[in-house]
């Protein structure tokens, strides 16, 4: 056992996967000799040679098509795109193609691919480097869409993802790469050092797709999150006092539904949060769900916390990003209905 | 101007030119026109020089503009890229391509008659697909576009599939999921082929690369249109294939018109397409997409260079579409019906055909009888697939399918949906179990 940031608990996967399948390559922009922007594949072209991780050319479609035909030739690949921001030039790839080859082929041909990318904001990335992209695919059959939230889940989450023989959509909240992030910024930001969830083991080991984590049981309500969001509403939750049950979700598809609805029937109160806008946000989705499982236990109207329905502005980080405060204010209002 | 006054700008003056104008490309000919082709340059025969394979990608930039051709007029083979085949190869090319024409001729009907919703034939373009197919190895990998149909036929893939893919049948093996013609054919290195034009380009690319990383001796080819070819994924095909210097061959077909638009929609009036691979370090040939031997030549020049780690090729294939995009289009709505037939390349099983003929290996009387059989082989397998049903009232798969193959397995929200979708059923029709 080791204590990892998030970052080298997502290398620590890669390493782990490409010492143990022969199939598994890492690729993309700047991934290879320099070991990527944020660090993520530091080492492991050293380590693995220059044919398992390597540079690419800047274009997101080649990235993901390239990965598709390496995965029809009987390959694992692990392409990363920069920032999640810039995943829409491989959207007709990803779409019409990895999400979509099981099914038109009959199962003769599957894309065994896991697109890691960097996502989520308040790091004052502006537009396009701050961008919550999960529900796009969400609403794509034929895709899976995991986000950790710790270290601990970072790297067993991956390891499943690449093991995986569906396309897998792996986002990483960035913000949570160094330390875990609870929404306020005029704090001091602390590191993983010493959190539990930074004790990360070492070898092969996989946190199951499909699998929510209740972080935090309660009995007065439930609060759905995920990646950064999991922590600021932790923080959220011990500020009002309100013995909340928060549950963070880990994969979007496929969703774990018998753990939202046991604590939504337990409780009868949700809130639901995302850094993603609102509008057709994920939340809508969560909120239907409960709606129709839980409305004879629900107490209240289902509240959604999310990013406004704007652009990711620059100036405005503090405003856009849905704080503790918004989420505190979301939970007495939930308490406060009966 | 003095500072403080305003903007300080450049100072440089736009000049007294007149308004500038849009160009929109408009094709020489349309309904009604007479056509005359002089104006195309179609070198002649056996001219054209055949570079080694191991060449840099430079050197094949002249024969990015000519036009590879081996048939001469008088049916003979000629030139450094005569092939050189033997008589029974030639016959098995030849009778491949009739049955794909007699294929196509059939299914066409078939879409006409209610037993299917759609078809696309490949008329006048067989050339391509069947000495492709010949020039590989069984096991390299084709990402083909919708219109190499004579790939899957030359590769002895059962007519009656092809049907059953056709008719959305209960024996089509992609189980009623799939627009027809959309095979897939996993065993005879035939890619799941696509709706979404040119994305089976950079894939292809990438099957390639997988080779080369583990090492394997099998190749990628892959086919696109010229109008696909102004598609983005085409750009990252051929950058990615650079790059890597991946063992692949990329081919345009270029059949003149994507549906109704001509090939200067595509970039074609300035440069041939072929030209476009040394650009990014490709070799590149523009081949008599007409002519069987020609084509053989050029995808065996490409292919030993792709297995031999000389790198990618880009082959133009420059042909004609002489039927309409799909059996949901009318070409008399856009272009002149004169142009099929005045097309100067003229037809790629007639050319066979005489040159086979001149060689003392073939007859009319031979051709029409193989025409025959044929014709009665696609009937029978016609008439086999009809045993599995046509769409809309024949037999097709259990409904369940439906929700399958989405994922591996099937998560809860699919199994509530499969569950909802068979009650919904039984409500329609009580009397209906599966």
């Amino acid at each position: 056992m080791r204590e990892l940031n998030m970052v080298k608990a997502i290398n620590d996967a890669l390493d782990v996967m490409l010492a143990r399948d022969p199939d598994v390559l890492v690729f993309g922009e700047d991934v290879g000799y320099f070991g990527g922007v944020f660090r993520a594949t530091e080492g492991l072209q050293a380590k693995h040679g220059i044919r398992r991780c390597f540079d690419t050319p800047i274009a997101e479609g080649g990235i993901i098509a390239t990965a598709i035909g390496m995965g029809a030739q009987g390959l694992r690949p692990v392409p990363e795109i920069q920032f999640a921001d810039y995943i829409l030039p491989a959207f007709d790839q990803l779409v019409s193609e990895a999400a979509r080859l099981r099914y038109r082929s009959g199962g003769e041909f599957w894309a065994p691919i896991t697109v890691r990318s960097p996502y989520g904001g308040g790091i004052f990335g502006g537009q396009t480097h701050s961008q919550s992209p999960e529900a796009i695919f969400a609403h794509i059959t034929g895709l899976k869409t995991v986000i950790p939230s710790t270290p601990y889940d970072a790297k067993g989450l991956l390891i499943a993802a690449i093991e995986c023989d569906d396309p897998v959509i792996y986002l990483e909240p960035k913000r949570l790469y160094n330390g875990p992030f609870d929404g306020h910024h005029d704090r001091e930001i602390g590191t993983w050092a010493g959190h539990p969830a930074a004790q990360v083991p070492e070898g092969h080991y996989t946190v199951p797709l499909g699998k929510a984590a209740v972080v935090r049981p309660g009995d007065a309500v439930t609060v759905l999150a995920y990646g950064t969001m999991v922590h600021v509403a932790l923080a959220a939750v011990d500020e009002t006092g309100i013995d909340a049950e928060v549950i963070d979700l880990r994969s979007i598809v496929p969703l774990d539904i018998e753990t939202i609805v046991a604590s939504a029937n337990k409780t009868g109160r949700c809130v639901i949060v995302h850094e993603a806008s609102r509008f057709g946000g994920f939340g809508g989705e969560l909120s239907s769900l409960i709606q129709e499982r839980c409305f004879y236990g629900l107490e209240t109207a289902i509240e959604r916390v999310a990013g406004w329905d704007t652009p990711y502005p620059h100036a405005f980080e503090w405003d856009y990003f849905p704080g503790p405060a918004r989420i505190a204010a979301a939970l007495r209002r939930v308490m406060e209905n009966t | 101007m003095e500072m403080g006054e305003g903007p300080v700008r450049t100072g440089k003056p736009r000049g007294n030119l007149p308004p500038l104008e849009l160009y929109v490309p408009e094709p020489r000919y349309r309904p009604g026109d007479t056509v005359d082709y002089s104006h195309l340059d179609i070198p002649e025969a056996g001219r054209q020089p055949r570079p080694d394979e191991a060449c840099e990608a430079r050197e094949t930039w002249p024969l990015t503009t000519d036009l590879i051709r081996v048939l001469d007029d008088e049916g003979s083979a000629v030139g450094p890229w005569n092939p050189n085949l033997d008589p029974e190869t030639l016959r098995r090319m030849l009778r491949t391509m009739a049955l794909t024409r007699a294929f196509d001729d059939r299914m066409y009907r078939g879409q006409r008659q209610g037993k299917t919703s759609f078809y696309m034939k490949s008329t006048g373009e067989e050339a391509i697909s069947v000495a492709c197919a010949h020039a590989l190895a069984d096991d390299d990998m084709v990402f083909p576009s919708y219109r190499q149909q004579g790939i899957l036929i030359a590769r002895g893939y059962p007519l009656v599939d092809m049907i059953n893919q056709i008719y959305s049948n209960r024996a089509d093996r992609l189980k009623g999921r799939q627009l027809p013609i959309m095979y897939s054919a996993r065993d005879y290195g035939f890619f799941t082929i696509s709706g979404n034009l040119a994305t089976q380009f950079p894939q292809a690319v990438g099957w390639s690369m997988a080779s080369a990383i583990k090492g394997d001796t099998r190749i990628a080819t892959s086919f696109i249109g010229e109008g696909s070819s102004a598609e983005g994924d085409f750009h990252a095909a051929m950058t990615f294939a650079a790059v890597y210097n991946a063992p692949v061959v990329l081919n345009i077909v270029n059949n003149q018109w994507a549906i109704s638009s001509f090939s200067g929609f595509a970039g074609g009036e300035r440069t041939t397409f072929a030209a476009r691979a040394v650009g990014y370090g490709i070799a590149g040939l523009r081949v008599d997409g007409n002519d069987t031997l020609a084509v053989y030549a050029a995808m065996e020049w490409a292919a030993n260079r792709a297995r031999a780690n000389l790198g990618p090729t880009l082959i133009e294939h420059f042909t004609y579409r002489a039927e309409g995009h799909s059996t949901s289009d009318d070409p008399a709505a856009y272009r002149s019906a004169q142009e099929r037939e005045e097309w100067p390349l003229g037809d790629p099983i007639s050319r066979l055909k005489a040159h086979l003929i001149a060689l003392g290996e073939w007859s009319d009387d031979r051709h029409a009888e193989m025409d025959r059989e044929l014709a009665e082989e696609v009937r029978a397998a016609t008439k086999e697939a009809e045993k599995n049903g046509i769409l809309g009232h024949g037999f097709h798969h259990p409904f369940h399918t439906m929700f399958e193959d989405v994922f591996e397995e099937l998560p809860w929200h699919l199994q509530e949906q499969a569950e909802q979708a068979i009650r919904e059923r039984q409500t329609k029709w009580p009397e209906w179990k599966e």
